[in-house]
């Protein structure tokens, strides 16, 4: 499993208050290279899987206009204690990576 | 005896059922749509998720939160909260109005989770925040506006 994906998950009334942070540039194609003055190529996530035990609860689409690292804050009910909760994203340019949390 | 100009209604008419046919509605359209996120007009780009027409657009004050900062000191990073009190909500739309290309993100939802979703943006200049949230076939949009001090897409983020 690859640490792309950070995850802080508090559980109250088995509702889970997930918090997760992608680790990505997020480059919008318009910055420049502060040395080379080149243009810096778009290079974004555009979708993201949040599955619960292998199964798909929620489809994130992303532009270039999320914040770099993207943050996304979600809440999903009638969980307990071993669940899996995994985010799988995927980029413009064919990069990947996921990231699980178990539910305490 | 059938006239050409009746020849001409019916050719008409098929006509239209195949490209009408051709049209893929976006309601229900979950991969990342890549016409809808290049569009570069807030019209148009609303048009693309699925409101035609803009006058079908309900009113959501009351049935979506969204919170947003009055100012936001650095459009890099624009902290923004939606949550939807519509039943059934399926999917919300997050467009900012003024930037390059205003749809910035959708969330599609499913009854595992709850229609919740807290986000960071980037913010080209000061502009008008949508949240359009789609229910049962039925959009509702509310909006909120953004003071954006430095902008967030080129070469300040």
């Amino acid at each position: 499993m690859d640490k792309t994906v950070r995850f802080r998950v508090r559980v109250k009334d088995s509702i889970a208050n997930v918090k997760a942070m992608i680790f990505h540039p997020m480059e919008t194609g318009y910055r420049r290279d502060k040395n080379s003055k080149s243009i810096i190529p778009q290079h974004f996530v555009h979708t993201a899987i949040v599955a619960l035990n292998g199964k798909t609860i929620m489809e994130v689409h992303w532009s270039r206009s999320v914040s770099k690292n993207p943050y996304l804050n979600i809440r999903v009910p009638g969980v307990s204690a071993g669940d899996e909760l995994s985010i799988s994203w995927l980029d413009n340019m064919g990069q990947s990576g996921s990231g699980v949390s178990t539910i305490s | 005896m059938v006239s050409e100009a009746h020849h001409r209604r019916i050719f008409l008419k098929s006509a239209l059922a195949v490209i009408s046919s051709l049209i893929v509605p976006s309601v229900g359209y979950s991969r990342w749509d890549k016409n809808a996120y290049n569009k570069t007009e807030i019209v148009a780009s609303v048009q693309s998720v699925g409101v035609t027409n803009l006058a079908d657009l309900r009113e959501g004050v009351g049935k979506i939160t969204l919170l947003t900062p009055k100012i936001a000191e650095n459009g890099a990073i624009v902290p923004i909260t939606v949550n939807s009190k519509i039943p059934n909500t399926e999917r919300i739309f997050i467009f900012a109005e003024k930037n390059p290309q205003p749809l910035v993100s959708d969330y599609v939802f499913t009854p595992h989770v709850e229609p919740f979703v807290a986000s960071r943006i980037k913010m080209s200049e000061t502009a008008f925040v949508h949240a359009i949230v789609l229910a049962e076939g039925v959009f509702y949009r509310t909006a909120r506006e953004v003071k954006v001090t430095i902008g967030g897409c080129g070469e300040d983020s």
